[in-house]
């Protein structure tokens, strides 16, 4: 990394802009992103953990209390559960309460199915505790293209479930895809209709996403529409902070930008504890290269299994790294460096381009000529996908052609379970 | 600022002369100004979690995240439940009287977003 991305000496400046101290990181994340499980009941054509089975080395719930406990010592009052679908982890609503009880706020993404209206009822009646619906379209077709059969259907019945036991502030999540840009008000109106908040986020080339980015991120021309959506939306629409590559152009016409953090938190501010205890620096950036540690004590016994995430957060190489001064690279040169920075980290890494350099999603059109030029994209390092037929498995809109001498997604899955399965066909008589 | 990526409200003090970087608290209109003449306290809903700058501010209530740039404002944040007022808060903090408007202003926008509260009879 170092050779990408040269570091110079850490010296914290004295006062000035909060984004400027960001850079050189806190003493604790304010946006923590815990996957509790690999294991999933969809196959979400975009999902950037990889997910659906159960990974056997993930943390017991032992060690998840243990974990909430060192949140809890650390001042981390707030974290983002998700997985995997954290609701089928077996002891996710203990964990849940376990959290909140110890002033550990909890903000979860679900698909929705386990919402049910007992589920909402409790949901509604615990302070500090958030939900947030996946949603990637407005309309079934669009969404359960991309989620999977009946996803969508699941989606609004948890909303309207959280609506009637009196759930406030919860959330409609949306990864925003090509085919979902031109639905942005269809979202602000299922969100309306339910009381819900809705979350708009950047679709990123991670996990499962890297084979179907090429054929679901938007066209130039919807980043522009959905640039003055959210300019137009202001308060009220959640992003994230995903979009600060977009904030190049309030550089280039004097519109007023999007609020929040122009700033790529990766192991500053931000970082990811994944289902067996890894410690990513970001939630978008599941790869070795982005590994700081693992929640596991490295100095306690092998088997004792006592749980230090503050020693990975302080002192780990790779956010020491992080938190030092970075070059722009190809990028400084730019007048809209100042508000995008070189954009999003991960993006730039999972298809191949220079960390150093423009965003393959550059408002200014640098992107295109960085892709053409990108390297190898590397090569995923976990994969938990599901391996044989999945019951309501996503039917994409549109040939996957992500990549040249690319398998398409769309065939890569065995279409007949006999493929896979020895015992495909068979039937007991009956 | 609308969220740092946890979609949290973030609020930023602006103490001693730094830029604030962002805005995006909303001020209801009938807003009752700050009045430093009155005892102030941190509310019993806010946690500090010291930072090499100054200190995190968070709002476990309405769940409003914010930073105290300094630590000298951090200080006056904690202080302000053992005076009287703001100026004597200040005063005994031994913050420059040319910098005391600024800190009324920090103090004006962290009283909006309810982190710190005024000091009543009872409370006391």
């Amino acid at each position: 990394m170092t050779a990408v991305l040269p570091s110079r000496p850490v010296e914290r400046p004295t006062g000035g802009r909060l984004i400027d101290q960001f850079e050189y990181g806190l003493d604790a994340p304010i946006c923590l992103t815990w996957e509790l499980t690999y294991a999933c009941n969809l196959s979400c054509v975009h999902c950037l953990s990889s997910s659906g089975r159960r990974d056997p080395d993930e943390l017991s719930t032992a060690e998840a209390k243990a974990l909430i406990d060192e949140f809890e010592r650390m001042k981390i009052f707030y974290v983002n559960i998700g997985g995997g679908e954290p609701t089928v982890r077996p002891d996710f609503w203990e964990l849940l309460d376990y959290a909140v009880d110890h002033h550990v706020g909890v903000k979860f993404s679900t698909n929705g199915f386990r919402i049910t209206p007992e589920r909402a009822a409790t949901l509604a009646a615990t302070d500090y505790v958030d939900v947030q619906i996946s949603l990637d379209g407005a309309t079934a077709e669009v969404n359960d293209a991309v989620r999977g059969q009946g996803t969508y259907d699941a989606a609004m019945k948890a909303l309207a479930n959280l609506q009637a036991a009196g759930m406030k502030d919860f959330k409609i999540s949306v990864v925003c895809t090509r085919h979902n840009i031109g639905q942005l008000d269809e979202f602000k109106a299922i969100a309306d209709r339910f009381g819900a908040q809705l979350r708009l986020t950047r679709l990123r080339p991670s996990g499962r996403g890297a084979d179907v980015w090429g054929e679901l991120h938007p066209f130039p021309d919807q980043q522009r529409e959905l640039y003055d959506w959210l300019v137009a939306h202001g308060e009220g629409v959640l992003t994230g902070d995903s979009f600060f590559h977009l904030s190049a152009y309030a550089a280039e016409d004097g519109t007023p930008g999007l609020p929040g953090l122009n700033l790529c938190g990766a192991g500053r501010v931000v970082c990811l504890v994944d289902p067996v205890g890894d410690v990513y620096a970001c939630p978008f950036a599941i790869h070795d290269r982005f590994k700081a540690g693992n929640v596991r004590s490295v100095t306690a016994p092998a088997d004792s299994r006592v749980i230090d995430f503050d020693t990975v957060w302080k002192h780990s190489e790779l956010f020491t790294e992080l938190r030092s001064p970075q070059s722009g690279g190809a990028c400084t040169s730019c007048s809209a460096y100042d508000s995008c920075r070189g954009g999003c980290m991960a993006a730039k890494f999972f298809v191949g381009m220079p960390l150093d350099g423009p965003d393959p999603e550059c408002v200014k059109g640098h992107g295109s000529a960085g892709l053409a030029a990108a390297g190898e994209r590397p090569a995923s390092s976990q994969d938990h996908s599901h391996t044989g037929t999945v019951r309501n498995a996503p039917v994409p809109l549109t040939l996957l052609t992500a990549r040249p001498g690319a398998v398409p997604a769309a065939t890569a899955r065995p279409d007949k379970a006999c493929e896979e399965s020895p015992l495909a066909g068979f039937s007991p008589g009956r | 600022m609308r969220g740092v990526l946890i979609d949290a409200p973030l609020v930023t003090d602006s103490a001693a002369g730094s830029q604030p970087a962002a805005e995006g608290v909303t001020i209801p209109r009938d807003e009752v100004p700050f009045d430093p003449s009155v005892p102030w306290r941190k509310s019993p809903s806010v946690a500090l979690r010291p930072e090499p700058f100054g200190a995190l501010v968070y709002h476990f209530g309405n769940r409003k995240l914010s930073f105290l740039k300094s630590m000298p404002l951090v200080a006056v944040v904690k202080a302000l439940q053992d005076h009287p007022d703001v100026p004597s808060t200040l005063r005994a903090c031994e913050v420059p009287p040319a910098q005391h408007a600024a800190y009324v202003t920090a103090l004006a926008t962290l009283a909006r977003s309810q982190m710190i509260q005024r000091r009543t009879e009872e409370s006391t």
